[in-house]
């Protein structure tokens, strides 16, 4: 069985996508918010592989088609994005003010932190993008002379803590008005916030889809600048 | 049928969007540049929402799966991240609250002043 396991290009992919679905069920059945059929499935899926000595390049086998779905999966944002072009007009100010402000503050929380925590430099460029969706971050820290590897797994960790968190974090800070939640939830955790903002309703979601964009560009513009700061 | 078209559009999108990549000299990705293109293909009307829509709701609605394998890749790097994993872990979670309290609040209140005015 575990011989079998570590050649095999389906086993994998398959236990990612029942435990992804089990994940989906509990989250349907008592509706809590730690039950993220996302984390879930990563879990399950990292303890399945390591207790059978299944390697990551294995495994990836099969995934990579997964991964694969990512890119016209992305191109496809643009869809929800033009279903509610008028009312993104119509909140232009909002959209790019609240974005900005959200980078700045993401950028600054960074700095001030691995300050305080006496991080190096390296590690500070790391973690410089990991708000923004992983193709852009990955660019950054690279640009920038990170862990490309470690800033996959911050922004993935973002993401999935994002979704997660998102309604309760909206709750804390009174944030009630739907284009606002998709903004915060886009511009703080990216793709994986924004299926937060899918669930939420369609206004969360193109706002959100929106702001992965113009947050991502907002970071590679400043995210040198910061760079040069620590 | 039906599907097979709509999916190859948004294949054709994401091939431009990766030829662009491979000609300007920004670090955006593909799936950026072919996410700004096919909502300029919507908004001219070049590309009619009927030519997309099913195929590309679909897409999205599966989106979460596609970041599996990126999160399960955290087992390889594992033994990097390990060294620093407090203060990465601090600095993680911290910084959700704070951006988004920013972006939210912000845009939140740009929404309701320009309403007040408005009235």
């Amino acid at each position: 069985m575990t011989e079998f396991m570590q050649n095999s290009a389906y086993a994998g992919v398959t236990i990612s996508l029942i435990s992804y679905a089990l994940g989906s069920w509990l989250k349907k059945k008592f509706g809590f918010g730690f039950f993220n059929p996302l984390l879930i499935s990563i879990v399950v899926t990292i303890l399945v592989l390591v207790s059978c000595n299944v390697s990551y390049e294995t495994y990836n086998e099969g995934a990579k088609y997964l991964s694969w779905l990512l890119t016209p999966s992305t191109v496809c944002l643009a869809i929800p994005l033009y279903e509610e072009w008028e009312l993104l007009k119509k909140n232009a100010k909002a959209v790019i003010l609240g974005v900005f402000s959200g980078v700045i503050t993401s950028l600054i929380t960074v700095f001030v932190l691995s300050k305080m925590m006496g991080l190096s430099h390296e590690n500070y460029v790391t973690l410089l993008p990991k708000s923004i969706t992983t193709a852009i971050g990955m660019g950054v820290s690279e640009e920038l002379g990170g862990y490309v590897t470690i800033t996959v797994a911050v922004i993935v960790i973002t993401g999935v803590i994002g979704n997660i968190l998102g309604e309760f974090i909206c709750k804390i800070f009174r944030i009630h008005e739907p284009i606002s939640k998709g903004l915060a939830l886009g511009t703080a955790a990216h793709a994986i916030g924004t299926a937060k903002a899918m669930e939420l309703g369609d206004v969360e979601g193109a706002m959100s889809s929106l702001s992965i964009a113009v947050a991502g560009v907002f970071t590679v513009v400043l995210a040198s600048l910061f760079a040069s700061f620590m | 049928m039906k599907y097979l078209r709509q999916f190859l559009i948004i294949l054709a999108v994401s091939l431009i969007g990766e030829i662009l990549k491979a000609v300007l000299p920004l670090p955006i990705p593909a799936s950026i540049y072919g996410m700004v293109l096919m909502f300029i293909l919507l908004l001219t009307g070049v590309i009619k929402l009927g030519q997309v829509r099913e195929t590309g709701r679909f897409l999205i609605e599966i989106m979460p799966v596609m970041f599996i394998p990126a999160g399960v890749g955290l087992m390889s790097s594992w033994n990097v991240l390990q060294p620093v994993l407090l203060p990465v872990s601090v600095i993680t979670v911290i910084t959700i609250f704070t951006v988004m309290g920013a972006t939210g609040l912000i845009s939140q209140t740009i929404i309701k002043m320009d309403g007040k005015e408005s009235k």
